[in-house]
């Protein structure tokens, strides 16, 4: 029907039209506002890292040391190697549970998907926490361990508490990318390779896991950069072998206040984020990335093609060989409930950990034992009498709050900017807005860190609203420009006809249908913020504490009980705020 | 922007007209880079008219639609409502309705909270605003309902909540893009008996889209056929039907048999169009030209009837629709003829070799 085709172009061409002074301007404040505060620090950093520390001539000294000097080429390739496993193992363990969720019945779907939501925005701090409880010398495990008269296991400190306290903060990530790539596969084309005559696994193989290969590599991409930029995990899990590249940059700047060293530590691992941007870029487009086609998939590079279809071929030949076997020893109903059980067995895995944490938080005894000696609020009592912690808690809110509004508001505009501009320089600008969930926060915390240190804004709330805000931004535009595309702009035009203006037709018509994802931002904007780590090691301090802030501080000290009556009020806080904003997100009656 | 020439051309016209026409289409144009969306275009439209615009996908129709309430920008050309010109006035500001083909109705939003929003937007008193609702919803036989949101009514109660919300504010012009488009055809003629009986008892002026021609039949005053971004024809539908100008307005309103040939005249002086199927005798009045395609309707064709012209063919078809039963009579190769049967005749048999008559002043001849 070419009335639609015309529809479409006269709105291209009205959007075109408007261009001028029109819509692409709301993104302006946003654009400003990360140039100023993402961009420019960031490179000032990078720009710092070539610079000699008393003349600032050009120099690749800092660049030099780093490979010269053993400890520190020695942290650079375990950091590329744990967040190398980290992704590799996010992967293998999430695939079957995303594949297990796509195929659920939307309703039962959304149920399960809150069992990975959950333990996606639980703070890492109360993650490790629990795994520092679960895991310790007199930690759950090795108390179950001894109550059987077992010898008590190493693991903390080493590559295995690393390796399940950051598998574990990287999981649920890895699961929500991959799944909305999976959910619009149409499964009947498995269904169709089958009446084709393809035995099960190579429909599998050669059908449905192609199809979900820009799902596999996103949840890769997103995992691997992630874990380059940790340090909450290795630092309180691991041991110097584990040592990582943040934890290096983080105490090069409070310690040594050796901002080139630092510099050059993290254009390492920027370019290190860069490049697998880069490579994605190349095999699968970045569009996809946001969940939009981008006609790229499966239309790859003729060797490397061939040569991942042979791989495929290879692995369906496998399965189906060691299927056979596996098959006739379960039987059919076994191998059927094979997937459900393990899919299970993964959402133990990780809701259990933060479920630890609350019978701790109620203990009476001042240690961490489990199972407690016996019940009582005492813990929660120390943490309501303590004039540090509440500050730190009424400080948190406080710029949680500020931080999502002001991310909504800037976030939303650019989404309703983005959605109806047809401007080549739409992809740009919509790149733009994820990147600081990219470059990794270690970065963009230390060179916000420099900036603020000259303009004064280092031990202030302002400081802390704005590092937040740059942080929440790329989750509150991804929430929005969600809702943004399934709006009917044609509501907008019978608005206009019946005799609204451009402002009343936002007010009435526009925000009350996208009302659902402008909550949903400004909910996962207070999350971010309320959980912010990174920038707040540096940029609050002393009296002007945050909670996380706060935590951090007492982890790396010593553990307590009151550790856990605060990380139960920090994980029951969160949960609300998830859930409601998961409700509201649902379309509107 | 307005070209000296366009303004040359509209003067004579304003200063001859007896009446203003409610809405003047004045040389308006529209182009997308290199494609034409709408030629220059002059369409008057005399006030309480209900004019369709009929024509295949693409024909320009709705980009005309969209100019006239302003959510297009035209590339040239003025738009006139009752002598004023609205060519740059906002679509927030023109006083137009449009019936959207998908209603457009807004989901967060009760059916009378709907009708009554462009009533809000003209900052009407809320005392006649909920009275000047409920004689809406009246007039849609909706009152019952004014409570729902649009997602609790059926298609067909959704395209009458579309219709008050536009006859409501009574707008100097009332646009529709398809707006039966979506619903089954019984309800769609259900429709068709309530819109016309709403531009009855309003007297409003109405502009129509729709690609279907037996809508445009049923529903206008007059019809503007549009063809390859221009007007094909303008006329009443009995007009166009009897009298279509060109072979595509032929084709396009109801089943036509067409011939193409040469005119020729015979010795008497008499037009003669020679065809690949025989020569045809011509009605007397038909024009002087070279060639053409003469258009004879299934109903003036008979089957081993009287008339001054005849083919003959093979039956290769006949098809039964309650009301009438339709003949193919196939003149070889590809061609074949459609030919209405006469109430009470028996259809012929299939295969059966057929002579098909008609009178001379029977057919049109077309360009």
């Amino acid at each position: 029907m070419s009335a639609a085709t015309l529809n479409h172009d006269g709105a291209f061409a009205a959007a075109r039209r408007r261009l001028r002074f029109g819509p692409l301007w709301l993104a302006a404040p946003g654009l400003a506002f990360l140039a100023i505060f993402f961009l420019f620090p960031v490179l000032r950093l990078l720009g710092l890292s070539v610079q000699d520390l008393e003349t600032s001539a050009w120099t690749g000294d800092h660049y030099a040391r780093i490979v010269a000097t053993d400890v520190y080429f020695r942290v650079l390739m375990s950091t590329f190697r744990i967040a190398g496993l980290t992704a590799l193992l996010s992967l293998l363990f999430g695939y079957p549970l995303a594949y297990w969720l796509a195929q659920l019945p939307e309703r039962q779907r959304g149920l399960a998907i809150l069992a990975v939501m959950v333990p996606f925005w639980t703070s890492y701090l109360v993650k490790t926490f629990a795994w520092m409880v679960i895991l310790g010398r007199t930690g759950v495990i090795n108390q179950i361990l001894s109550g059987t008269g077992m010898p008590s296991l190493p693991l903390l400190h080493n590559e295995f508490g690393v390796m399940a306290g950051m598998v574990h903060a990287m999981l649920p990530l890895a699961v929500l990318t991959m799944l909305p790539v999976m959910t619009t596969i149409d499964r009947r084309l498995v269904q169709a390779a089958e009446t084709l005559g393809a035995p099960p696994a190579n429909a599998f193989w050669l059908v449905y896991f192609q199809l979900s290969l820009p799902g596999v590599a996103a949840a890769g991409l997103l995992t691997f950069i992630s874990s380059l930029g940790f340090f909450i995990v290795p630092a309180l899990l691991g041991g110097p072998q584990q040592t990582m590249l943040a934890q290096l940059i983080i105490t090069q700047i409070q310690e040594m206040l050796n901002w080139a060293f630092a510099g050059a530590l993290a254009t390492f691992m920027l370019v290190a984020a860069l490049v697998t941007c880069w490579v994605y870029d190349r095999l699968f487009g970045l569009s996809s990335l946001s969940g939009e086609s981008s006609g790229r998939t499966g239309a790859g590079q003729g060797h490397l093609r061939s040569a991942g279809m042979k791989i495929l071929s290879a692995l369906a030949k496998a399965s189906t060989a060691l299927g056979a076997p596996v098959g006739h020893a379960l039987g059919p109903k076994m191998m059927d409930r094979l997937l459900p059980l393990y899919s299970a067995a993964v959402i133990v895995f990780l809701v259990a950990p933060a479920l630890v944490v609350v019978p701790i938080a109620f203990t009476t005894s001042p240690f961490l034992d489990f199972p407690p000696p016996g019940y009582g609020l005492e813990w929660f009592r120390v943490y309501f009498n303590s004039d540090l912690w509440v500050s730190a808690t009424i400080r948190s809110f406080a710029v949680a709050f500020a931080t999502a509004i002001l991310a909504t508001l800037v976030a939303g505009l650019a989404a309703l900017a983005l959605a109806r501009s047809s401007s080549r320089w739409r992809g740009a600008i919509f790149a733009f807005f994820l990147a600081p969930m990219i470059v990794p926060r270690i970065v963009i915390a230390v060179g916000l860190f420099y900036l603020f240190a000259q303009i004064g804004l280092v031990a202030t709330d302002l400081g802390l609203i704005i590092g937040h805000t740059v942080l929440a931004l790329p989750f509150a535009f991804v929430a929005i420009s969600a809702v943004v595309k399934g709006h009917d702009w044609r509501l907008d035009q019978a608005a206009a006809t019946l005799g609204a203006n451009r402002f009343r037709t936002l007010m009435l018509v526009t925000v009350p249908l996208i009302r659902g994802g402008l909550v949903a931002a400004f909910l996962f904007a207070f999350i971010t913020s309320f959980d912010e780590l990174t920038v707040a090691i540096f940029v609050s301090g002393g009296v002007k504490t945050t909670l996380p802030k706060q935590m951090w501080d007492d982890m790396i000290l010593q553990l307590n009980p009151t550790l856990a009556a605060v990380s139960v009020v920090v994980f029951a806080i969160v949960m609300a705020l998830l859930l409601m904003a998961e409700w509201l997100r649902r379309p509107a009656r | 922007m307005l070209s000296p020439l366009a303004q040359a051309r509209t003067a004579p016209v304003q200063a001859g007209a007896a009446a203003t026409p409610k809405l003047l289409v004045d040389g308006l144009t529209k182009r997308y880079g290199a494609i034409t969306a709408l030629e220059p275009t002059r369409l008057e439209v005399p006030a309480g008219e209900f004019l369709t615009l009929l024509g295949p996908s693409g024909s320009g129709k709705t980009t005309l639609l969209q100019m006239i309430c302003g959510l297009v920008e035209p590339s040239g050309g003025r738009i006139l409502i009752d002598g004023q010109d609205e060519t740059r006035t906002p679509v927030h500001k023109r006083d137009i309705g449009l019936v959207f083909q998908h209603y457009a109705l807004f989901p967060h939003l009760t059916v009378a909270e709907n009708i009554g929003f462009p009533l809000r937007m003209r900052g009407v008193a809320p005392a006649d605003l909920t009275r000047r609702v409920t004689e809406a919803l009246e007039m849609v036989h909706l009152g019952h309902l004014a409570g729902r949101f649009p997602k609790e009514l059926s298609g067909g109660q959704q395209q009458r909540v579309a219709l008050a919300r536009c006859f409501v504010y009574q707008p100097s012009v009332i646009l529709m893009d398809e707006p039966l488009g979506a619903l089954d055809k019984k309800l769609r003629e259900h429709m068709q008996y309530e819109i016309k009986r709403l531009h009855r008892e309003t007297g409003a002026t109405i502009i129509y889209v729709t690609h279907d021609q037996e809508e445009a039949l049923a529903m206008s005053d007059r019809i503007c056929l549009m063809n390859h971004a221009r007007i094909e024809q303008l006329g009443t539908p009995h007009d166009i039907y009897a009298r279509p100008k060109t072979a595509f307005a032929a084709d396009f309103i109801g089943v036509s048999n067409i011939f193409r040939g040469q005119v020729r005249r015979d010795g008497s002086g008499a037009p003669m169009l020679v065809t690949g199927n025989g020569s045809f005798r011509l009605s007397a009045d038909t024009p002087d030209r070279p060639d053409g395609a003469l258009v004879v309707r299934p109903e003036q064709l008979d089957i081993d009837g009287d008339g001054d012209n005849e083919v003959r063919g093979e039956v290769v078809d006949t098809v039964y629709a309650g009301s009438e039963t339709r003949v193919l009579v196939s003149l070889g190769g590809e061609e074949t003829i459609t030919v209405r049967l006469r109430r009470g005749t028996a259809p012929p048999r299939l295969g059966e070799v057929v002579a098909v008559r008609w009178r001379a002043d029977a057919g049109v001849l077309v360009s």
